[in-house]
């Protein structure tokens, strides 16, 4: 099975190496680097590439901080904490062509009186100042499309930090308390540099689904020009205008991003695992 | 191990230890974290009770600036429709989604029992393969698939989902059982060896028992994600309505054109929900632990 994925990897690779750019080709022959190149001439592909560093920048830092903070809120136990824990959680069980439909409405560009979902608040809430086009502005698309981003995978960070936060034995705190340091200074000392393995764990994963996202996009703006990113426009470069070849060099682009990030990792992860045998 | 992960994400913390008289300042932080965690709490809510209240204002009943106010009287009238268009691709994915689960939970639990108790050599090469598998974007395997699945005969068919979500099963499926059968003793294997068992029929009667609780959290992984899919079945399935599924069908219904009908699209939205949000209520911390899992440790 394993095999039979990397192949498939494998013959994206070759596709992306042919000159198979139009529905009627099926010229396979090889055309070396010339997709690649071509994308970088390509003010669509650049463009899609400067808006997926964007979003990927307000997501994960956005993310992470919500759901550290999530957790700090309930990393002591507090009453109706299951509550709240599956609250925040739920997100990651929906489907986001299914949420998009919400988000969509509540990121409505309309402002002043016929505003609607968050302008809506705004405007209601005498903050007009805050009212603005959300995702379909030219400037603040891609930081308006992470909102919903964090919002679904807050608290999935979260549970991964509450995890991490109680596999912390009571007693270093209590030790910590005794000698007199203060709350702050517990966190900044003795419970965040035991957390350095989850840190990691959660911007790994956290990065690796920003530069392959595409539903979420999708669901909320289609393959509007502002909002594209990777995945979008290889989607379009295939289905509308049936170009493989260049769709599988935009895919191999994403694979290798992935595999830069994640690879590495992986190689820690197991030699940790050998050493603690 | 991702099981101790989610158990301690999922205990509450026994805070009657705690609960000596809190002095002013003591009491201060807790009002503000249950302020802090209510309104968070209304900010995660907030897109669901859009969704679920516009659903029961009826298919012309939603006005947008009445949308955030729930309805005086309960009206179902959008949902017969919306049913309607939507009972056929449910069921097509009630149908694929489960096939596609149980093949790559039986897979992935015997890959598991072979990764944790048979060290072979390179085990760990192809294990990290294995692991990298997880990250793979679908998008690097699109392009020949569709040409796979045409050359396999299985091109138009709903078998093409089937065929990807299992594939794509595979790896977690396996980490999952693997991180699993770790915690069942070594002696246990060894024991049965030295009586004569074989690695199958240690497989059949020792390890399939205990597996049940791994199953039922591989199952509801692969369940939600294979329901909630959207980029495999729009793109393998071209978009066929022959083939349509819950995502595709809804994106159908609410794409580009259809906006202005918001009390149907809500509708449609919610209904393609309802079947990974009940799994999601009842068996919560299973689907929690397989959330975990993907993390590979804590």
């Amino acid at each position: 099975m394993s095999i039979f994925v990397y192949g498939m990897i494998g013959w994206t690779v070759k596709f992306s190496l042919s000159n198979r750019t139009s529905a009627w080709s099926v010229d396979n022959s090889f055309a070396g680097l010339a997709n690649f190149t071509g994308l970088l001439d390509d003010p669509e592909f650049t463009h899609a590439f400067s808006n997926l560093v964007k979003f990927t920048l307000v997501f994960m830092i956005g993310t992470l901080l919500s759901g550290l903070i999530m957790a700090l809120l309930l990393e002591k136990g507090i009453k109706g904490e299951g509550l709240f824990r599956s609250i925040y959680l739920y997100p990651m069980a929906i489907s986001f062509i299914a949420m998009g439909t919400s988000w969509r409405w509540l990121l409505d560009s309309a402002e002043g009186e016929k505003a609607t979902g968050i302008n809506l608040i705004f405007h209601k809430a005498g903050l007009s100042a805050l009212e603005n086009s959300w995702y379909t502005s030219e400037k603040g698309s891609m930081y308006a499309m992470a909102l919903p981003a964090i919002w679904q995978m807050s608290g999935y960070v979260m549970a991964l930090f509450l995890a991490g936060f109680r596999g912390i034995p009571d007693d270093l705190r209590e030790a910590a308390r005794v000698d007199g340091a203060s709350e702050f200074k517990i966190y900044r000392h003795i419970l965040f540099p035991q957390l350095s393995p989850t840190f990691l764990t959660v911007l790994i994963i956290l990065g690796h689904i920003s530069m392959k996202v595409f539903d979420l996009i999708y669901g909320i703006a289609g393959k509007g020009y502002v909002t594209k990113v990777l995945a979008i426009y290889m989607w379009q470069v295939i289905f509308d205008f049936q170009n493989y070849a260049k769709g599988a060099a935009i895919a191999v682009i994403i694979l290798v991003m992935i595999a830069i990030v994640v690879i590495p990792y992986l190689i820690y992860v197991n030699k940790t695992e050998e050493a603690n045998k | 191990m991702s099981s101790d992960l989610a158990s301690r994400a999922t205990q509450s913390k026994d805070i009657s230890r705690n609960k000596k008289k809190l002095d002013g300042k003591g009491q201060f932080w807790l009002v503000f974290r249950y302020i802090a965690l209510s309104l968070l709490f209304v900010i995660a809510a907030l897109p669901i009770y859009i969704m679920v209240i516009n659903s029961v204002k009826g298919i012309t009943g939603v006005d947008q600036a009445t949308a955030f106010i729930p309805p005086t009287s309960l009206d179902f009238g959008a949902w017969g429709p919306t049913w309607d268009i939507l009972r056929e691709p449910m069921f097509r994915t009630l149908w694929f989604v489960l096939q596609s689960s149980i093949i790559s939970a039986i897979i992935g639990s015997i890959n598991g029992f072979v990764f944790s108790k048979w060290r072979f050599k390179g085990s760990t090469v192809i294990f990290t393969t294995f692991l990298f598998g997880m990250f793979i974007p679908y998008q690097a395997i699109m392009i020949p698939l569709t040409q796979f699945n045409r050359w396999a005969g299985i091109g138009g068919t709903i078998y093409v989902l089937v065929f990807a979500h299992v594939i794509y099963g595979i790896p977690i499926c396996t980490l999952i059982f693997r991180n699993y059968y770790q915690g069942i003793p070594n002696e246990l294997i060894e024991a049965a060896r030295v009586d004569g068992a074989s690695m199958v029929t240690i497989y059949r009667s020792i390890i399939l028992p205990l597996s049940i609780p791994g199953f039922v959290v591989v199952l509801i992984w692969q369940f939600t994600s294979a329901w909630n899919d959207f980029l495999f079945a729009i793109f393998l399935t071209g978009g066929s309505p022959k083939l349509s599924v819950a995502t595709t069908a809804l994106n159908f219904i609410t794409g580009s054109g259809n906006q202005v009908y918001y009390g149907n699209n809500m509708t449609a939205s919610l209904i393609v929900s309802i079947p990974t949000l009940l799994v999601y209520m009842f068996l919560g911390r299973y689907f929690l632990r397989g959330l975990l899992s993907g993390s590979l440790k804590g």
